[in-house]
């Protein structure tokens, strides 16, 4: 079909967009390479595409420091309980908006919508959760977020394109709304649930300011919390993970940090390959006008 | 559009028992939205009553309600605080350079990526495009500190070896705005380019062959196709980007600045974090965000408004 070749712009469009990656990746090399190096290596001045030796030294911190591990599973709970809430309250909101002849849907549909564009500011969510008491409260993390209207908008907009058929012939059987949900609706959605549940758990994953406005008590804070006092400190043992003969000769902050970002982002470099067209699946539907 | 209307007419004209029948029939739909409206209700329409504490003396001991009214001293205050106006500004400042040198950039990864014969290669450099997007900007910002630092970093160790002195590009008023562009564009250029790239692959192959059968070049094709069609989406996304025009990006610029670039990287929205959660003054802080708010309330609508105008449809 096209037949009139143009090498020298394929060989500079490849090159560029090769030149491209690299550097997008680099910044994640040169972490990588830091969190396996050592205090020497890494004060030296220059910077290093390679580890002068592969040393493991702030890994072992990393996982025998207990604050860290416990931001590490604070992180974990924090995803799988605030993931399940947000799918549910999606998939119990996305229905029953999805139905057509719902009476007054479009009121219903309208207090969602609203509450994208108003919101109270960043004081008073603050006050709230304070007078609610929830501050230093898991539940700050999680119950303020479980409902996301860009989620529902996405799921609706799916659920009103499946065929009614099935949905029909099982309320003639006498199926109500909520078996009719959960034995039909559900299973036929799985594709937009996934997008829904990743773009949670991402949202979790990576959540930070919530927990530094909320949460002071240390066995609570998350694993983005422990990587930003990294970043603030100078050194190891102005941390409060560094203190109590904690710190390590052979370490820099710099290290640990770097090794800190690398278990962190671990688990969504390797759920990316595939997770990736969920959540491209995603802009794909939310871009679609309902 | 007018099948929507005349439906909706119809039920506007049914009687109101007709439609309380048949919500009875559908109650159990009803309660399966009462949690989330709960919480919803709770936790983004209750704040707004927190609102109040703008025009309030507030003192956390006496509460919202009880605290005395401040007769809008601090909207009065507001335009002769010099830190706000910075604030202002410089959101306005970063916002613009944003639109005029991060906004395009995603375009033009869309139109280079739909060059590429190699389906592979496409598809890898895609996906590495838009990895940075999944990550927190607390962990962007820890590897932009390393890879901008005066020790470690690649770009000051290029500069050493020029036998120029390294930059503290962090903590240098010249150089902190040229980093949040670049680290903005490796954050969401990927991610912006997947909706072009699938306006791209809807436009029509017979325009293709047509300019194919006039003998147009690959080159011609791209300006004079590829381009053209891709104008609807980005009118569309700049004006909903003019309509976030106030927010200049808290997460990226809390988790880069420091106290010595505060004159150009303090934004509206770090600044009421500092005022409000740093310094706790509430209420003054509440004022800031509130009248940002409404600024931008009035844009985003603005903007949409605009939108639905150029094509009868909104984002909604």
């Amino acid at each position: 079909m096209r037949k009139k070749s143009f090498p020298l712009f394929d060989t500079l469009n490849v090159t560029f967009l090769s030149l491209f990656s690299l550097a997008v990746l680099y910044p994640f090399w040169q972490t990588l390479v830091l969190s396996f190096s050592d205090a020497n290596n890494a004060s030296t001045l220059g910077f290093h595409l390679w580890p002068d030796q592969w040393v493991t030294d702030a890994y072992q911190f990393v996982f025998t420091f207990q604050n860290i591990m416990v931001a590490y599973s604070n992180t974990i709970i924090r995803t799988v309980i605030g993931t399940a809430l947000i799918v549910t309250c999606t998939l119990l909101t996305a229905y029953p908006l999805s139905k057509k002849d719902l009476p007054y849907r479009n009121y219903f549909t309208a207090f969602f919508l609203i509450a994208m564009f108003f919101s109270g500011g960043l004081i008073p969510n603050y006050l709230l959760i304070k007078s609610l008491g929830l501050l230093d409260n898991r539940l700050a993390l999680i119950l303020p977020g479980a409902v996301n209207v860009f989620s529902i908008i996405i799921m609706r907009n799916y659920l009103m394109t499946i065929d009614k058929g099935l949905e029909e012939s099982a309320f003639m059987d006498g199926a109500g709304y909520f078996k009719i949900l959960t034995s039909i609706v559900i299973p036929l959605s799985k594709p937009v649930i996934a997008t829904v549940a990743l773009w949670a758990a991402v949202g979790h994953w990576n959540a930070w300011f919530d927990a530094m406005i909320y949460i002071r008590d240390p066995s609570k804070t998350v694993l983005q919390m422990v990587v930003r006092q990294m970043m603030v400190a100078l050194d190891l043992s102005q941390t409060q993970f560094g203190g109590g003969g904690m710190s390590n000769a052979n370490l820099l902050l710099s290290n640990v940090r770097a090794a800190t970002v690398m278990i962190s982002i671990g688990p969504i470099i390797l759920i990316y390959p595939f997770a990736q067209k969920y959540f491209i699946k995603g802009i794909m539907i939310g871009s679609l006008k309902g | 559009m007018d099948a929507v209307l005349q439906r909706d007419q119809q039920h506007r004209s049914k009687p109101r028992n007709e439609n309380l029948i048949r919500a009875k029939k559908m109650k159990t739909l009803y309660l399966m939205m009462l949690v989330p409206m709960l919480l919803l209700f709770l936790f983004h329409y209750v704040p707004l009553y927190g609102i109040l504490v703008a025009f309030k003396k507030f003192s956390p001991g006496l509460g919202i309600w009880k605290s005395e009214w401040n007769h809008f001293e601090h909207f009065k205050s507001l335009f002769h605080d010099f830190l706000f106006i910075r604030a202002l500004k410089n959101t306005l400042v970063i916002s613009v350079l944003k639109l005029i040198v991060a906004f395009p950039a995603p375009i033009v990864l869309a139109v280079l990526l739909n060059e590429v014969r190699h389906v592979m290669f496409k598809k890898v450099t895609q996906s590495i495009s838009y990895l940075p997007h999944f990550m927190s900007w607390v962990i962007l910002a820890s590897m932009v500190g390393e890879v901008l630092s005066p020790q470690r970093g690649i770009i000051n160790f290029v500069i050493h070896s020029l036998g120029g002195t390294p930059i503290n590009f962090l903590a240098d008023k010249n150089f902190f705005i040229p980093a949040l562009i670049v680290t903005d564009i490796w954050k969401e250029i990927g991610w912006g380019a997947i909706i072009y790239l699938a306006a791209i692959s809807s436009i029509n192959p017979d325009l293709y062959e047509a300019a194919d059968v006039d003998g147009a070049g690959r080159f011609k094709k791209m300006i004079h196709i590829t381009v053209p069609s891709l104008v609807p989406m980005i009118v569309i996304l700049f004006i909903l980007s003019l309509g976030n025009i106030l927010n200049a990006g808290f997460d990226q610029i809390l988790n880069l600045y420091n106290p010595m670039v505060y004159d150009v990287a303090d934004i509206i929205d770090t600044y009421v974090y500092r005022k409000g959660l740093e310094q706790f003054q509430l209420d003054y802080a509440t004022a800031v965000g509130l009248f940002k708010n409404v600024v931008g309330v009035v844009l985003i609508v603005g903007a949409n408004a605009i939108i639905r105008r150029r094509s009868e449809h909104g984002i909604w």
